[in-house]
């Protein structure tokens, strides 16, 4: 009755769709599920920030590659590149500025380090109380918004099959492969790829295995349309704000502030101690954002790790059975390590390592 | 902490308040205008204070009154922002304040359903119950030669109100056919001071109003000028030959869609209910919501109008405790259900939508584009949303959520229920970020942790 897909995503955020079309592009058929619409997760509703200087430096191969990906989707995606300054405001968070731009400059980012001076030509509505600043002439921003409209859109082109509000409620495995069942339907594939952000450690336990995942419930704000007062990514050097204004004016407010809620239950909510520090900071360093109208605010959900790495490779010692996660960055380097994964998925040797979702892990310590 | 914090001072809300404050309840009241009386019962600017009283003004104040001499706490101008329950207590962000509650009652009113046409973002085009508030708080008619068009009984007391504060009603265009009318009559008997307040109305006015016709465009060079209508069969769809009216101002809306913001984001469950005006909470016959605590009394309980509203609050207050009095509210019901049928939208009302019209006026998204995002894919509020940014505007999607869904349902032939909401998010109204936020001693910032290197 129903046909055997050669794989079946359970995600159809850019990770998901990603790999699908690196796996169709190779000669298998994939089918995309998602539990909500494509692109609508994590992927639609992030703050969009590409930008070096707020990627880890293991990382920085993976998101140089990430960002040349997005530079190729260019418009379709509202792709820009701005450049972006990350500001410290007092000198412990100079020292650390110091330090940490330096690792990632000598990691391949294009990061130098700018006086006050040269910080007000930049951002000239900046507040004039940096102590010290980094730029970075690659950072932008892409339109998270637009992820599902493109991706829907590539997986059309390449006649990919899409399942949307397909919520997995059990996966079974037989001699051929696995039976995705959402209540009385039943997806049947010979491989199983789980990239559902959030919903991973649900979706992996469903095959038995529990991965030491925690959501994070990252917060996002965007503004009315404001006369410009940004014309680049403004950073901060604990990495706790990041901000650019689009072409149509809207502000975008983001850095990392948990909300609360799990994504078992929905699709989380802002929490108003996180939220209003998060704006605080934001007319802190730029003080005309305080007259601009806030008209909305969100959370997106973000899997965790303890060592804070991505999650690719193969799930367990089950066969056929793959993972497909990223904490920190994962919207750079999405549409990238999304192409890695689908070459493991064929057979291919991947150009970069991935991350064995089946290491051990060891507490990344916090500085 | 309070009791019991109302949303919403209109005839729902005070009702609500004053029956909490006599069943010994401590309450505040909250609204975003500065004095009681909602949008129905809305407060004279001062400057009209000594203009003759009219049957609103003497409502209001004798709501505004009895609302003085209970002990409701009240604040005024006040925008609340952001609702959230944690464990039992419901934390009500009003600007930079948090006010807590044991008992939230949401009474929030309604807005209108404005259809979007060609041209209907001219200036001089304004909404039928915008056009209420402009006579009820400044005396002030929206201009010489008005044209009032669109559905329901607003029409005709909007037409009313402009020739009795000296203005002309160049004609009443509406929706609505004579037997629609006519069925409705039927009902109104349950109110013979209404219904013989609706027959002087109707008769001042029948010689103006063109039955079952509809404006087809709105055009002007930068105002309003001509208004080209045509009749419209039972479907509303338009048909036969175009007439066209001169005005200088168009008074234009397509009845009322409850006001569900603050109870979505609160987390009831809501559902889809045309006679009730479209989406709205899910509730007992008191007003009690999904959640426990949470109660909503009023228009945004469903469209059932003024007359309804008072005991709709008192109910509400009632319901608090488990074995509280329900006030019968069966004839209002059956009125304002009777008033909410004559603007439940036709399937025709869509051959309006002119396909390069804007409907989202915040953020310029046509009708076409909207369609194809849906045919491409994108099926729900939120893909839509996200692909054209119909909705990520100022006003929410407070003005094209409802046209949206309609041409879903158009091109996807999904129920309205299946079709569902965008997610629900503060803030409520856009809010400036000063407003909301204290001042940032530096060194209080709380830093979670630096993020990892």
């Amino acid at each position: 009755m129903t046909n055997t897909y050669d794989i079946a995503i359970i995600g159809g955020g850019i990770m998901g769709c990603g790999a699908a079309l690196r796996i169709k592009e190779g000669g298998m058929d994939p089918v995309v599920i998602d539990q909500g619409d494509i692109g609508q997760g994590a992927s639609g509703v992030n703050a969009g920030t590409l930008s070096m200087q707020i990627k880890r430096v293991k990382l920085m191969p993976y998101a140089i590659k990430g960002h040349h990906e997005w530079q190729l989707m260019g418009e379709k995606v509202g792709f820009k590149k701005t450049g972006g300054l990350t500001l410290a405001f007092n000198d412990r968070e100079a020292e650390l500025l110091q330090e940490r731009m330096t690792m990632k400059r000598d990691a391949g980012a294009d990061i130098t380090f700018v006086n006050p001076k040269k910080v007000e030509e930049i951002e000239p509505h900046l507040a004039k109380k940096i102590v010290a600043a980094s730029f970075c002439p690659d950072d932008g921003y892409a339109n998270s918004s637009l992820s599902g409209q493109y991706y829907r859109g590539r997986l059309t082109d390449e006649n990919i099959d899409t399942i949307e509000r397909f919520q997995v409620s059990e996966i079974n495995i037989n001699s051929n492969g696995y039976e995705i069942s959402s209540g009385d339907q039943v997806i049947k594939a010979t491989r199983i790829l789980i990239a559902c952000g959030g919903s991973t450690k649900h979706v992996a336990a469903m095959l038995g295995e529990d991965l030491p995942i925690r959501a994070r419930i990252n917060t996002v704000s965007v503004t009315e349309r404001a006369p410009r007062i940004m014309n680049g990514v403004i950073g901060h050097a604990t990495g706790l704000l990041t901000m650019k204004q689009k072409d149509n004016g809207t502000v975008l407010i983001g850095g990392g502030w948990q909300g609360k809620g799990t994504p078992e239950e929905g699709r989380g909510a802002i929490n108003p101690e996180t939220l209003l520090p998060n704006l605080q900071l934001a007319q802190f360093a730029v003080p005309t954002l305080s007259k601009v109208r806030v008209v909305r605010s969100w959370t997106g959900f973000e899997a965790n790790v303890p060592d804070f790495y991505p999650l690719a490779g193969r799930l367990g010692e089950k066969d056929n059975a793959y993972i497909l996660g990223c904490v920190r960055g994962g919207y750079t380097i999405g549409p990238y390590i999304s192409k890695l994964m689908g070459d493991l998925i064929l057979g291919r040797e991947p150009e970069m390592p991935l991350f064995d979702p089946n290491r051990v892990f060891n507490e990344d310590k916090l500085i | 902490m309070y009791d019991v914090i109302v949303i919403g001072a209109g005839p729902a809300g005070v009702n609500a308040a004053i029956e909490a404050d006599n069943l010994g309840y401590s309450v505040l009241i909250i609204d975003e205008q500065g004095s009681a009386g909602g949008q129905v019962w809305r407060n004279k600017s001062s400057s009209i204070i000594d203009a003759p009283k009219t049957e609103t003004s003497i409502k209001g104040n004798a709501l505004r009154d009895a609302l003085m001499s209970s002990n409701v706490s009240v604040k005024y101008e006040a925008r609340v922002w952001h609702i959230e329950k944690c464990d039992t207590i419901w934390n009500i962000h009003v600007e930079n304040d948090v006010l807590t509650s044991k008992n939230l009652i949401i009474a929030t009113g309604a807005y209108e359903r404005i259809i979007p046409i060609p041209g209907w973002t001219l200036p001089g085009v304004i909404g039928l119950a915008g056009a209420t508030a402009l006579f009820k708080e400044h005396m002030m008619v929206p201009g010489h030669k008005t044209v009032v068009a669109g559905s329901g009984p607003l029409l005709f007391y909007v037409a009313n109100e402009i020739e009795r504060l000296g203005g002309t009603v160049e004609a009443i265009v509406s929706l609505n056919s004579r037997f629609d009318w006519l069925k409705s009559l039927l009902i109104m008997i349950t109110q013979p001071i209404l219904l013989w307040q609706g027959f002087k109305w109707v008769t001042a006015f029948y010689k103006k109003t063109i039955w079952q016709s509809a404006p087809i465009k709105f055009e002007g060079a930068d105002h309003i000028e001509l208004v080209k209508i045509k009749k419209v069969d039972d479907d509303w769809t338009p048909i036969g030959k175009e007439q066209i009216l001169e005005a200088d101002s168009v008074c234009y809306g397509q009845g009322l869609i409850p006001a569900i913001e603050a109870s979505r984001l609160a987390g009831a469950e809501h559902h889809y209910d045309e006679t009730l005006g479209g989406w709205v909470p899910t509730i007992d016959d008191m007003g009690r919501t999904s959640i426990e605590g949470l109660f909503v009394c009023g228009d945004n309980a469903g469209i059932l109008g003024a007359l309804a509203a008072p005991i709709r609050g008192k109910n509400a207050a009632q319901a608090i405790n488990k074995n509280g009095v329900v006030y019968d509210i069966g004839k209002f019901e059956r009125f304002g259900k009777a008033m909410t049928a004559l603007s439940i939208p036709r399937a025709g009302l869509l051959n309006l939508i002119d396909t390069d019209t804007d409907v989202c006026r915040c953020e310029g998204v046509t009708r076409k584009e909207i369609e194809h995002e849906i045919i491409t894919g994108a099926q729900s509020p939120n893909a839509i949303k996200s692909g054209t940014r119909c909705g990520m505007g100022p006003c929410g999607g407070r003005f094209c959520a409802d046209a949206q869904a309609m041409i879903n349902e158009h091109v996807t032939g999904k129920t309205r229920e299946d079709i569902g909401l965008p997610t629900a998010r503060p803030p409520l109204r856009p809010m400036p970020m000063d407003q909301i936020t204290e001042e940032l001693n530096y060194d209080d910032l709380p830093i979670p942790g630096v993020s990892p290197l």
